[in-house]
């Protein structure tokens, strides 16, 4: 497993590559990407600020929790933080399973966990000046679901 | 004991990090939350907000009776805004 919190942009294709790599017990990968969705608000860029070492223990936390649900064999998690322009990558969740149905579940759940337990914090970048992003119930909601 | 705080409660108290060394009396969340709102007007004004304040102990989510010691690290920030979409 890993668990980066990184600066850098990340390439998704290679690390979907690599969960598969010489492992012939995997038969699926499920990945998703989050980029910086462009807002009718006019938000050009937004800064994402973090809490360096609680991050990487939620998100292992997060992680081993998916790992007593589904049967997994690999799952990386990348999250970026610093400034951020629309389109840009966010984050990274890649998991290796036997079978689709483990694969898809647990990628679901760890993006649903990562955003209400991992220690982020957005401030957009719109016309009036820098504003630092309130929570979301419907992230909570989402999130217990499972 | 080591304070960290993030996104608009750094901004409010203008600090990101303090070293305190508050009195034994202070053993839980709620209680240094109270004796740090002493510290200055605002330390006041953003602990204040009481209900959008979240504080997590060693790294951990506690909540307001979670015990603090001499040696742990607290943080105290907003609801959590990660991931995307």
């Amino acid at each position: 497993m890993s668990v980066r919190v990184q600066r850098d942009d990340f390439d998704a294709g290679l690390e979907i590559g690599r969960l598969s790599r010489e492992r012939p017990d995997v038969g699926a990968v499920a990945s998703f990407v989050g980029l910086v969705r462009g807002d009718a608000g006019g938000t050009a860029a937004m800064t994402l600020e973090h809490y360096p070492g609680m991050t990487e223990r939620q998100l292992g936390a997060i992680e081993a929790e998916a790992r007593t649900r589904w049967v997994l064999d690999d799952v990386t998690i990348i999250h970026r933080f610093g400034r951020l322009a629309v389109g840009d990558r966010i984050v990274l969740v890649a998991v290796a399973a036997r079978h689709r149905g483990d694969a898809f579940a647990a990628c679901e759940f760890l993006m649903d966990w990562l955003k209400t337990k991992a220690p982020f914090w957005k401030m957009e970048e719109g016309p009036d000046g820098p504003r630092w992003v309130d929570a979301k119930d419907s992230d909570d909601d989402r999130a217990k679901r499972w | 004991m080591k304070i960290l705080y993030f996104a608009w409660l750094r901004s409010r108290i203008g600090i990101g990090e303090e070293d305190v060394t508050p009195p034994e009396t202070v053993a839980t969340v709620a209680a240094l939350v109270e004796w740090l709102k002493e510290r200055s007007p605002a330390h006041a004004g953003a602990l204040g907000e009481g209900h959008l304040v979240r504080a997590a102990v060693n790294q951990d989510y506690a909540g307001p009776e979670h015990p603090v010691g001499q040696n742990d690290e607290v943080a105290f920030f907003p609801p959590v805004t990660g991931g995307t979409a």
